[in-house]
Formats: C-alpha cells, sequence, structure tokens
C-alpha cells in the first residue's frame, strides 16, 4: 500500500507526518530544527527521500537543511565540491550563503525596490521562502527569496548562484513588499516545456522565463489591483499564489491579494474566476492531482481581517475551472474559528481519491482522503503552519 | 585561549554544549575571535554576521565584563580578562516578546 509523507514548516520547527494509504492514521515526528522557523520543507520528485528544508531566524539567519533518507536525518550540505570539512569534521556553511549576484559576467547591479513609504529601499537578503527542487535532477534545486529574487543549486544545496535575469529585470524599482515581505514564494518548473519556469512574487506579480531562467517576462495582463497607482501596471501586483495541473501546464489558476484568476496560454492573459466565492481575498490555490479542472481554494475574509468569514473554516472547490464554487465544511470547524490558511500550506496527494491538506495559524493540519468532501484533522496544537508539502510514496 | 558563550541555537547548529573555546593569533578582538570561530564551526558563518556584508546581524550583542561591545570598533582589543580566559565573550540573542 502507498505511503503519505507530509512535510509541514511551521513558526518554531518542521514536522513529518506519515500515513498508510488509508490515511486514517497518522505517525507525527518532529519538531525537527525546535524553535527555528521552517518557511518550506520540499521532497525532490525524483528522489523521493532527498528533502530540503529552508530555516530561519530573525536572529541567526538562513540556514539549508538537507535530508537523505525521508527526513529521519538531516545536515547542513555546505561543503563545496572538492572541498574538506574541518579536521573536526564539521561542515561548511557556503549552503547557507545566499548572495545577489552583482558580477560584471552573469550578475546584474544592486538596486532599490520600493517601500511601504513609497520611497526607494535597498535589495537586502533576508530569507528563502520557497525551495522547488528539479522534476529530474534530486541536486538541483530552486530557492525564492526576500528580498525578491531566484537562486538555483545544482550541487545538492552545496552552495547556491542568483538567476540574476530576474532581480535585474529593470521593473525591480516598481517591486514592493507585501505585509509579508518582498517576497518570491512560488516557483513551478513547466513538465512539458523545456526551460520553462513560472514565478510569483509579493508584491511585484507572475513572471515566466523560457530560456531556463536566465531571462525574465512580466505575465500580469488581465490582473486589477485597485490598491496600486495603475490597476493594471505591468507589474505591482499582490500575487499570493499560482498552482498548476502538470497535464495543463499553459492553465495556471492564482490567488491574488484579491481574485481568483486562471489563464489558459500561460500567462499572456488572466481571466477572473472568482464567481460565487463569498469573499475572493485568500493565499492558497491549489489543483486536484487527477482533475485539471477541479480547484480548491480558503476564503479568507479580507486583508486587514485574516480568517474566515463568520468564523467558518470552509474551502471551497471549484469543478469547473473556476466561476462555480461550492463550500467544502464537513469536518471543519463551524464556528469561532479565526485562523489563517498560509500561500504555501496547502498541499495535494497523487491517489485516488486525491487527498487534500493545509495547515493553519492555529496549528491545525487538515486532511480530506476524499477530494474535499470531508476533513479531519491530523493534528491540531502544531506551532502555526507556515508551509505543507505531500509526497506519495509506492 | 578565548571562551566563547553562544546563544542556544547557535550551540545546537554548532553541535556543542557549553562555552566553546578558540586561539587567537595577535591580538584578540571580536573580529579575530569571530574569524576564528567560524574557521573552527564552519556551519556559524552567517549566522552571527551577515554573509555578505560582515556586520553583526542586527538582533545580535557582544557582551564581555559587563561591558556591551556591540558598538565598539570590531579590531578593537578585547579586555584583558577575555584574552587571558578569566572571563568568556558572550553572544548574546536580544530577548523579544513579553
Amino acid at each position: 500500500m502507498s505511503t503519505v509523507r507530509l512535510l509541514v514548516g511551521t513558526r518554531k520547527g518542521a514536522f513529518v507526518l506519515t500515513s498508510d494509504g488509508k490515511r486514517e492514521r497518522w505517525d507525527v515526528s518532529g519538531p525537527h530544527f525546535a524553535g527555528w522557523e521552517i518557511y518550506h520543507v520540499k521532497g525532490s520528485p525524483a528522489d523521493a527521500n532527498r528533502l530540503y528544508g529552508s530555516q530561519t531566524s530573525g536572529w541567526f539567519g538562513q540556514i539549508i537543511q538537507r535530508s537523505d533518507d525521508g527526513g529521519k536525518t538531516w545536515f547542513q550540505p555546505g561543503t563545496p565540491p572538492g572541498e574538506t570539512t574541518t579536521p573536526e569534521g564539521m561542515p561548511k556553511g557556503d549552503s547557507n550563503k545566499f548572495t545577489y549576484d552583482t558580477s560584471a559576467e552573469t550578475g546584474k547591479p544592486l538596486t532599490t525596490h520600493q517601500w511601504y513609504d513609497g520611497t526607494q529601499h535597498p535589495w537586502e537578503f533576508k530569507r528563502v521562502w520557497h525551495l522547488e527542487p528539479s522534476l529530474s535532477d534530486p541536486d538541483t534545486v530552486y530557492a525564492g527569496v526576500e528580498d525578491a529574487a531566484l537562486f538555483r543549486t545544482t550541487n545538492g544545496g552545496r552552495t547556491w548562484e542568483e538567476l540574476s535575469g530576474l532581480r535585474g529585470h529593470g521593473t525591480g524599482p516598481k517591486w514592493q513588499p507585501g505585509a509579508g515581505g518582498m517576497c518570491l514564494h512560488t516557483i513551478l518548473l513547466d513538465p512539458k516545456v523545456k526551460g520553462r519556469m513560472f514565478i510569483a512574487i509579493s508584491a511585484a506579480g507572475a513572471f515566466r522565463s523560457d530560456d531556463a531562467g536566465k531571462t525574465w517576462k512580466p505575465i500580469n495582463r488581465g490582473l486589477k489591483s485597485q490598491y496600486i497607482p495603475g490597476p493594471e501596471a505591468e507589474v505591482g501586483h499582490c500575487v499570493h499564489r499560482i498552482a498548476q495541473h502538470k497535464s495543463r501546464p499553459d492553465t495556471l489558476f492564482m490567488q491574488k491579494h484579491w481574485d481568483v484568476m486562471r489563464t489558459d496560454n500561460a500567462g499572456e492573459s488572466w481571466q477572473e474566476v472568482s464567481g460565487n466565492l463569498p469573499t475572493d481575498f485568500g493565499f492558497v490555490i491549489d489543483v486536484h492531482a487527477h482533475e485539471p479542472e477541479t480547484i480548491y481554494v480558503v476564503p479568507i475574509k479580507s486583508d486587514s481581517e485574516h480568517y474566515p468569514l463568520e468564523g467558518k473554516l470552509r474551502v471551497y472547490r471549484s469543478k469547473t475551472g473556476g466561476n462555480e464554487w461550492e463550500e467544502l465544511t464537513r469536518g471543519l470547524p463551524q464556528s469561532n474559528c479565526f485562523v489563517n490558511v498560509l500561500r504555501d500550506a496547502m498541499a495535494v496527494d497523487s491517489l485516488d481519491k486525491c487527498g487534500i491538506y493545509f495547515g493553519t495559524t492555529g496549528g491545525q493540519v487538515y486532511a480530506s482522503a476524499d477530494a474535499g468532501d470531508s476533513w479531519a484533522p491530523i493534528v491540531r496544537d502544531l506551532p502555526a503552519v507556515l508551509s505543507v508539502e505531500v509526497q506519495t510514496l509506492p | 585561549m578565548i571562551r566563547v558563550v553562544l546563544p542556544a541555537h547557535l550551540r545546537a547548529l554548532a553541535r556543542v554544549k557549553g562555552e566553546v573555546t578558540v586561539e587567537v593569533e595577535g591580538t584578540a578582538s571580536v573580529l579575530s575571535v569571530l574569524d576564528a570561530l567560524e574557521a573552527k564551526y564552519p556551519m556559524l558563518e552567517g549566522t552571527i554576521r551577515d554573509h555578505a556584508t560582515r556586520v553583526r546581524r542586527p538582533f545580535l550583542r557582544f557582551f564581555a565584563c559587563e561591558e556591551d561591545l556591540s558598538h565598539e570598533p570590531v579590531d578593537a582589543p578585547l579586555p584583558e580578562a577575555v584574552v587571558n580566559g578569566k572571563e568568556p565573550l558572550l553572544v548574546i540573542g536580544a530577548i523579544a516578546g513579553g
């Protein structure tokens, strides 16, 4: 029978939740890296036991962790190829080094971006928000960071290099931080078109590269954001999350600050599909593993009230690719619930029926083993959940 | 031999318990102690001072002999009591919260 492994990042450590394919009983291990903020943990599609984690702290900066045994043991992969560890056997710290590339050969000058008060502010590295392993190579991983930029390792996390074409796109001075910081939070690797990838930045918008990250194009036509001076500007939109089904990579679904959107031409133009949602503010969006037109969101009341409407935690599902939404409530709290579901905190497994998972800022991780029809908490009292990823293992 | 007291999270990263010690050649200063500390425990690179700028992280402070050394020049000589091992150099994480 298959195994399902959830990788949960929280404000105070990482947790690994494991179940068999029934998804009824779960083993919980953790906290790993206790006391640290774990923004994201994700496994390699090419090697399920290869995991990467972003461990971060306002005090001590950024640490990259790696596991080669599915999360049982972890290490910092920082000793560069060809170099040795210290005489005491200590790994080096290069895996934690995220330095913007300003070199004449491959880099771009370090410019400024717009600050909250409208002034320009220097670009400063703060943390890694999202780790996206390559679809085919366990040693290659992309990292989305704050202040927004894209990094890549090709040696299993030992060293990281910036793909500076994104930060140096030229629109950088118009980018600005969202409430959580100016973060690159979404990375989608196209499974069909070689070298194509999509990223999203809050608050700059969505971008696409067709040459493996060397050059980038803003893909925000059709987005309308009333809170910026030019509601239909090329950049400046607060995109919260983008999701894609691997069978139709040109179709993307977006949860924007306000509005749920879709594109069917790889981002060339977007249409709003909020339809009958009770509020179209939210953070997460995901796609059913086997039905590319079935999508999920968790509506949140507003940008000033980050919790569900009426204290009722409801997932909304559309089986029509948007516009027509049904509320899913069975097993979810329907009174006095005032948690949030953050942008990286929803994931789907690939079993049949498709499993849907999400974590809350209240520390609950909910699971549905029937594509959202019913829900049950796996755990109720973790630290605030920042991210949820799932691995479906044979 | 210079004694250094690290915050708990950095002791966990360095896989040590209690104080650590480093040897410094020439004048002992915050700069030379941090260089020696990172040479001995390279996984601490970037955690006390920024990887790129080498500047102390804003929420960390350096204390010794009940004095705050955080705003002294990083190459200023450390107090004699630290140099001769009677007192440790303290790396302190800012306390935040209630």
